[in-house]
């Protein structure tokens, strides 16, 4: 079972939901944590893992090759994202524009553009006890965050059952990313705060589950930072139930600031985690 | 009046991390500069400056980007040729037809030129909307809106960009405060291009610490000078003394530090900038802010 944590708004506490209920499933059983948001992977920085396995993630690009092309103008012709383009006498290639389709590969009459591999991050796999951590990171300079989102996903389903919890920590946002995330997961939670920004980028988030047409509940953050009628409101009409609160208060975000668990030293957190969890392992069964 | 696209100095507020506070502060220093200023929202998927700015949308635009394959079902043989060369799994047979799963569809237009009965176009995508409009502070906006799940926010946030850019020389206005998006990828590469001044938000965070390495490792990139603001400074002493040390070793200057403060939420949700709701304590901090970040703007060399 794939559950996604996800939200609009970035910073309202993903990835504290994500390492803070990882860790109490962890308590009883075996529970996988990926960190999927590959720009910014930060759930590794909450957890002390001993490595599994380590390894660099490549996309694939052509090459030209000079000797055989012809120039005949083919590959620049058939490729939709301008990232081959012919000039007087070569052929120039930008990578960071390519979305690896092969079109202009397979296409090339004389073979002249061969698919190579590119380094775009690193896949890394770890574990802390019950857990087991994976967490890709996209090297700077790299813009596509999908193909490596798509390739961590992948070695998830190769490592792991289908019966295994997963937990994906996901990339903010509503655009191409996290709906790599999204469209793979069976269950969405949706973390949101009680302000104008977290309520509008809620709207957009259900949207996007909606559009996806995954079920999804909703966790707030931050609980009394502000009114939260709104958001309650908007669930309710919506038939999105509202798992858990968590408070806001700032002993918790002294206690995220330096990396430590939560749920362990506030308990009212332990309790609304509590609720997520049995919410999950009532879906699961 | 007319004035050159040199003289225009572009500031980008961006972060790296969500939620270090990088809307509330874009829009106090916009609120700061009153009409002299245009303001443009790149966060393109959740765009939240428009909440404080209060634009009246009064241009908008729809954006047109990338295009999605559409099998004309009369025509198609069944052959299963395009299938077979998608590399993103994005056609399927279903009821004995193939059809093309518009999510997973980059727009590569392989099947297009492959399917041997011509039964497949490529349509243009609407992606998004974007607006030029007046906000309650003075200032013209840029902003947008994408699509759920549309791919290409990153031209989405260069066609904001181009026409502030465009409007700041047509009405004489010099100074652009840009609002980023989150991340290091395509949406924050073209947020920073062309930039004069990137302000980074961090907070004395584990994460947020490692998300501004990553975003100045971006930002270096580019070439651009840099600031940084730190927020909630005393949340956690010991990382923001860490951001510090980083910012010397880097030599980029700081540009203010902001107290763990209630009163940065009490704002938003009055719908209200932090100058506005908290004029002698957060406000005074970042007007001093802004003053700094003025003069290592017209500072000619990089630091």
């Amino acid at each position: 079972m794939n559950i996604a944590i996800a939200s609009g708004k970035g910073g309202t506490g993903k990835t504290t939901l994500s390492v803070n209920l990882a860790a109490l499933f962890a308590e009883e059983r075996k529970i996988v944590l990926a960190d999927l948001d590959v720009e910014e992977p930060n759930s590794g920085l909450f957890l002390q893992g001993d490595p599994v396995s380590e390894g660099v993630r490549y996309k694939y690009i052509p090459e030209w090759e000079e000797s055989t092309c012809t120039l005949c103008g083919e590959c620049q012709k058939v490729c939709n994202f301008h990232a081959v383009i012919q000039l007087a006498s070569q052929i120039m290639i930008f990578p960071e524009l390519c979305h690896s389709c092969y079109t202009c590969s397979e296409l090339c009459p004389t073979d002249s553009l061969p698919m190579i591999p590119q380094r775009m991050g690193m896949l890394k796999h770890s574990k802390d006890g019950m857990i087991d951590f994976v967490e890709s990171r996209l090297d700077i300079g790299q813009e596509q965050a999908v193909p490596l989102i798509a390739q961590t996903i992948e070695y998830l389903g190769e490592h792991f059952g289908e019966n295994t919890i997963k937990l994906f920590d996901s990339p903010p946002g509503t655009a191409c990313p996290v709906i790599e995330v999204i469209k793979n997961a069976d269950f969405v939670i949706l973390v949101t705060e009680p302000t104008p920004f977290g309520f509008h980028d809620l709207k957009l988030a259900v949207e996007t589950v909606k559009e996806l047409k995954k079920p999804a509940a909703v966790v707030i953050n931050r609980y009394g930072s502000g009114p939260a009628d709104e958001i309650i409101e908007f669930c309710h009409t919506s038939d999105i139930a509202v798992l858990a609160s968590i408070p806001n208060n700032r002993r918790i975000a002294e206690l995220y600031s330096g990396g430590e668990l939560i749920y362990t030293k506030v308990p009212e957190v332990r309790t609304e985690l509590e609720k997520i969890k049995n919410h999950i392992l009532k879906q699961w069964k | 009046m007319e004035i050159g696209a040199n003289d225009i100095k572009e500031i980008v507020v961006i972060s790296g991390k969500g939620g270090t506070g990088k809307t509330s502060i874009a829009a106090s220093f916009g609120y700061l500069s009153g009409d002299d200023v245009i303001m443009a929202d790149c966060d393109v998927d959740a765009a939240d400056l428009h909440l404080l700015m209060k634009p009246d949308f009064a241009y908008s635009e729809d954006f047109y980007s990338g295009e999605l394959a559409f099998i004309d079902s009369d025509k198609c043989t069944s052959c299963g040729e395009c299938a077979e060369v998608c590399r993103f799994d994005a056609i399927t047979l279903r009821n004995g037809s193939y059809a093309v799963d518009a999510l997973n569809c980059e727009g590569c237009g392989y099947c297009t030129r492959i399917c041997p009965a011509s039964a497949i176009s490529n349509i243009k995508q609407q992606v998004g909307r974007f607006y030029i409009s007046s906000t309650r502070t003075g200032a013209n906006m840029v902003h947008a809106r994408l699509n759920i799940g549309a791919d290409n926010s990153g031209k989405l946030v260069a066609k904001v960009k181009n026409e502030t850019k465009r409007l700041a020389a047509a009405y004489g206005r010099k100074t652009i405060i840009v609002d980023g998006s989150p991340g290091v990828g395509c949406p924050v590469v073209s947020s920073l291009s062309g930039a004069d001044l990137a302000v980074m938000v961090t907070e004395p965070t584990k994460a947020g610490l490692h998300d501004l390495k990553r975003i100045y490792e971006l930002v270096q990139k580019f070439r651009i000078k840099a600031g940084c603001i730190i927020n909630k400074y005393d949340l956690n002493p010991e990382i923001s003394e860490q951001i510090r040390i980083f910012l010397r070793g880097n030599n980029i200057r700081e540009l203010g530090a902001f107290p763990y403060d209630e009163k940065f939420t009490m704002a938003i949700n009055q719908a209200k900038t932090i100058v506005e709701y908290d004029r002698s304590g957060l406000g005074r901090l970042i007007r001093a802010c802004r003053e700094t970040m003025h003069l290592m703007i017209n500072e000619k060399q990089m630091l």
